[in-house]
C-alpha cells in the first residue's frame, strides 16, 4: 500500500514557512502591510502584537483561508493560494475562534477529522493522541458540554492527530486558567521537541511567548516592528519583561524613546 | 498523568497520499459520515424530517380525494395533486438538505477547521450532494409508503419517468443549494433566510400544480427553461392520459447541466470572494 509514516527523522527540505513582502489590505485598512519573515524547522516563534496587530490574519494567510492582496506565502514551498492541497496535511491549526461541532463526540469528530487527514491508522492515533492529552474519559461525551479547558485540550487532540509538521496557534491558551495552560504549555513544547515540529503562534499572552518561543515577531498595524529572541528583544526595547515591551509597543512608545531615561520621558508625556 | 511512548503501536499517524481518486472518496465519505453522526445524535432532527412532507401530503392528499368526487377532469386524474406535492417535496427538501447542512457548519463554527484540512471545496459539494440524497431518502421513503397506504397513491406507478423525475428534481436542487451556500459564505449567516426561500421562486414559475398553458405566453417561456417545470408536465401527462414524452426529460436534463455548471461557479466565485474579503476568518464570530 503506498503509505507515508510521518516521523521526526522525515526533516522537511525546504523553509516551513516563508513569507515575502507579504499585504493584506480590506478597502481602505492594511492589515498586513509588507511583511516577510522565514520558519527555520523545528523552531518556535510568536506572533506578538495587540489587538488589530496583523497576527490573526497573517495566520489565515498562511492556512489559505485569506488571500494575499499581494506578496507571497510558502509553506514547505507551495504557494498557499493555489497548491495548498498538496501539503495540507502537512500542517494543523486550533483556534479558540473555530469550534469543533458540539452535537457530535469527542471521539466522533476526532474520527471526522482523522479521515479528512487521511489517517489510515484513526482509531489507534486518536485512541494515543487522547492518552496523551488526558481526554480518554471525554472521548464519548457531546463536544459542546465540555468545560473550556477540555475543549481546548481537545481543539489540540484535533490540531495533532496529523502529527504535523507545522502547528498554527492563534492563542492556544484563551480563557484558559493558569494551570490548564500551563499545562498545556508544556505538552505543546513537548510535541514540537519529540517531533521536531515547527510552531507559529499568535498570542497576547507573554508568559506563554517567553515560554515556548524562541524568536518573537513583533506586529504592530500590520509592520514588522522587531523579529528577535524574546531576550533580546526585552534588551532593544531597555525593560525587564517581555509584557513591558507589550506594553511599550501597543501604547506606541517608540524603542528610541524607551531607550531614553526614564527623567526624560516623564515630563513630556505629563504635558502631553 | 499516563503517557505512551512516541514509538507505541498506533503512535504514528499513517498518512494515506492526499491525491488522487480514493483521497477524494475518503475525504468525502468522512464528511458524509460527520452528517449521520449529527443526524444519530437527535431523534428531534429525524421526526422533523419527516415531519412536513408527512404533513404535506395528508393536506393535498386529502384535497385531491376531495376533488375526485367532482366532475373535472384533470382533478380526477389520479393522485395529480399528491404526486405534485411528492415530487415538489423531492426538489424542496434536498435543496433545504443541502443547504441546512452546509449552514450547520457555519453555526458550529466548523467550516474553518474543514477549510484548513485537506479538504478540497469540489469535495466538501460532493458530501454535501450526496448527503442531502441521503436525507431525502430517510424523508421522503415513509411519507410516500404512507401515501400508499392512506390514499392508495402509488408513487412507483409512475413507472422509468420517476428516476428520471427524481434526478432532474434532485439535480435542479443541488444548483439552488450550491447558489444558496455561496451567497452565505460571501454574505454571512444574515443571508440564511436565503437558504429556506430560494426553492420557493420556483414554486409559481415550475407548474407545480397546474400546466404551463395558465401562464401567459412569454412566461411559459421562463417556465420552460426551468428543469422542474417538463418534470411536472411529465408527471401530469403521465398520470392524466398516460403519455409521456422522453424528449422533455433530456431537455430538462441538458438545462440542468446548465444550471449545475451555473451553480458550481457561482459557489466558487463566492468561496474564493471570500477568502479575498476576510469573511471565512470572521465566520465563527
Amino acid at each position: 500500500m503506498d503509505k507515508r509514516v510521518t516521523s521526526s527523522a522525515e526533516a522537511p527540505a525546504v523553509a516551513p514557512v516563508a513569507v515575502r513582502d507579504l499585504t493584506k489590505t480590506y478597502g481602505a485598512v492594511t492589515a498586513v502591510d509588507h511583511i516577510s519573515f522565514t520558519l527555520a524547522p523545528a523552531s518556535t516563534v510568536a506572533l506578538l502584537g495587540g489587538n488589530g496587530a496583523g497576527k490573526t490574519t497573517t495566520i489565515a494567510m498562511l492556512l489559505g483561508l485569506v488571500v494575499p492582496t499581494s506578496g507571497e506565502v510558502r509553506v514547505f514551498g507551495a504557494d498557499m493560494s493555489k497548491e495548498r492541497g498538496s501539503i495540507a496535511h502537512r500542517l494543523n491549526f486550533q483556534s479558540p475562534y473555530v469550534d469543533l461541532p458540539a452535537r457530535l463526540t469527542v471521539r466522533q469528530n476526532l474520527t471526522v477529522y482523522a479521515g479528512l487527514y487521511g489517517i489510515a491508522n484513526g482509531p489507534e492515533r486518536i485512541a494515543y493522541v487522547a492518552e496523551d492529552l488526558q481526554i480518554v474519559p471525554m472521548l464519548d461525551r457531546e463536544t459542546g458540554k465540555l468545560s473550556a479547558g477540555q475543549k481546548t485540550r481537545v481543539g489540540l487532540a484535533k490540531a495533532l492527530l496529523n502529527a504535523p509538521e507545522l502547528l498554527l496557534l492563534d492563542e492556544p491558551t484563551a480563557s484558559l486558567d493558569p494551570d490548564t495552560a500551563d499545562w498545556i504549555r508544556r505538552k505543546l513544547k513537548d510535541y514540537a521537541r519529540s517531533r521536531g515540529a515547527t510552531l507559529l503562534l499568535a498570542s497576547h499572552n507573554m508568559t506563554e511567548v517567553e515560554r515556548l518561543a524562541d524568536r518573537v515577531i513583533l506586529l504592530d498595524q500590520g509592520r514588522i516592528l522587531e523579529d528577535e529572541t524574546p531576550r533580546a528583544l526585552i534588551e532593544t526595547f531597555g525593560r525587564k519583561t517581555l509584557e513591558e515591551v507589550f506594553l511599550d509597543v501597543v501604547r506606541g512608545r517608540a524603542k528610541q524613546e524607551a531607550e531614553r531615561p526614564e527623567s526624560e520621558i516623564a515630563p513630556a508625556r505629563k504635558a502631553s | 498523568m499516563t503517557t505512551l511512548s512516541a514509538t507505541a503501536i498506533g503512535a504514528e499517524p499513517i498518512i494515506l497520499p492526499p491525491n488522487g481518486l480514493a483521497a477524494s472518496f475518503r475525504r468525502i465519505g468522512a464528511l458524509v459520515k460527520r452528517y449521520i453522526y449529527l443526524l444519530r445524535s437527535s431523534g428531534v432532527r429525524l421526526v422533523e424530517l419527516i415531519y412536513w412532507p408527512f404533513l404535506q401530503m395528508l393536506t393535498w392528499g386529502f384535497l385531491q380525494k376531495y376533488l375526485a368526487g367532482t366532475t373535472s377532469p384533470l382533478a380526477q386524474g389520479a393522485g395529480v395533486l399528491i404526486g405534485s406535492v411528492l415530487l415538489w417535496d423531492i426538489l424542496f427538501r434536498s435543496k433545504i438538505g443541502f443547504s441546512t447542512t452546509f449552514i450547520e457548519e457555519m453555526w458550529s463554527r466548523n467550516l474553518g477547521n474543514l477549510l484548513t484540512s485537506p479538504l478540497r471545496a469540489y469535495e466538501l459539494v460532493a458530501a454535501l450532494s450526496l448527503w442531502s440524497v441521503i436525507r431525502l431518502g430517510v424523508s421522503m421513503v415513509p411519507v410516500a409508503i404512507c401515501a400508499y397506504f392512506i390514499f392508495g397513491f402509488n408513487l412507483l406507478g409512475l413507472g422509468l419517468p420517476l428516476v428520471a423525475f427524481f434526478v432532474v428534481l434532485v439535480l435542479t436542487s443541488w444548483s439552488l443549494g450550491l447558489i444558496s451556500a455561496g451567497v452565505i459564505l460571501r454574505y454571512g449567516l444574515g443571508a440564511e433566510e436565503l437558504a429556506w426561500s430560494l426553492a420557493f421562486v420556483l414554486l409559481p414559475l415550475c407548474c407545480v400544480y397546474y400546466p404551463v398553458s395558465v401562464l401567459p405566453d412569454w412566461l411559459q417561456v421562463v417556465a420552460l427553461a426551468l428543469p422542474p417545470t417538463h418534470v411536472f408536465e411529465g408527471m401530469r401527462s403521465i398520470l392524466v392520459h398516460n403519455t409521456f414524452d422522453p424528449k422533455e426529460l433530456w431537455w430538462a436534463l441538458s438545462l440542468n447541466a446548465v444550471y449545475l455548471l451555473a451553480g458550481y461557479l457561482t459557489f466558487s466565485r463566492f468561496l474564493a470572494s471570500a477568502r479575498v474579503n476576510g469573511t471565512l476568518v470572521q465566520l465563527g464570530e
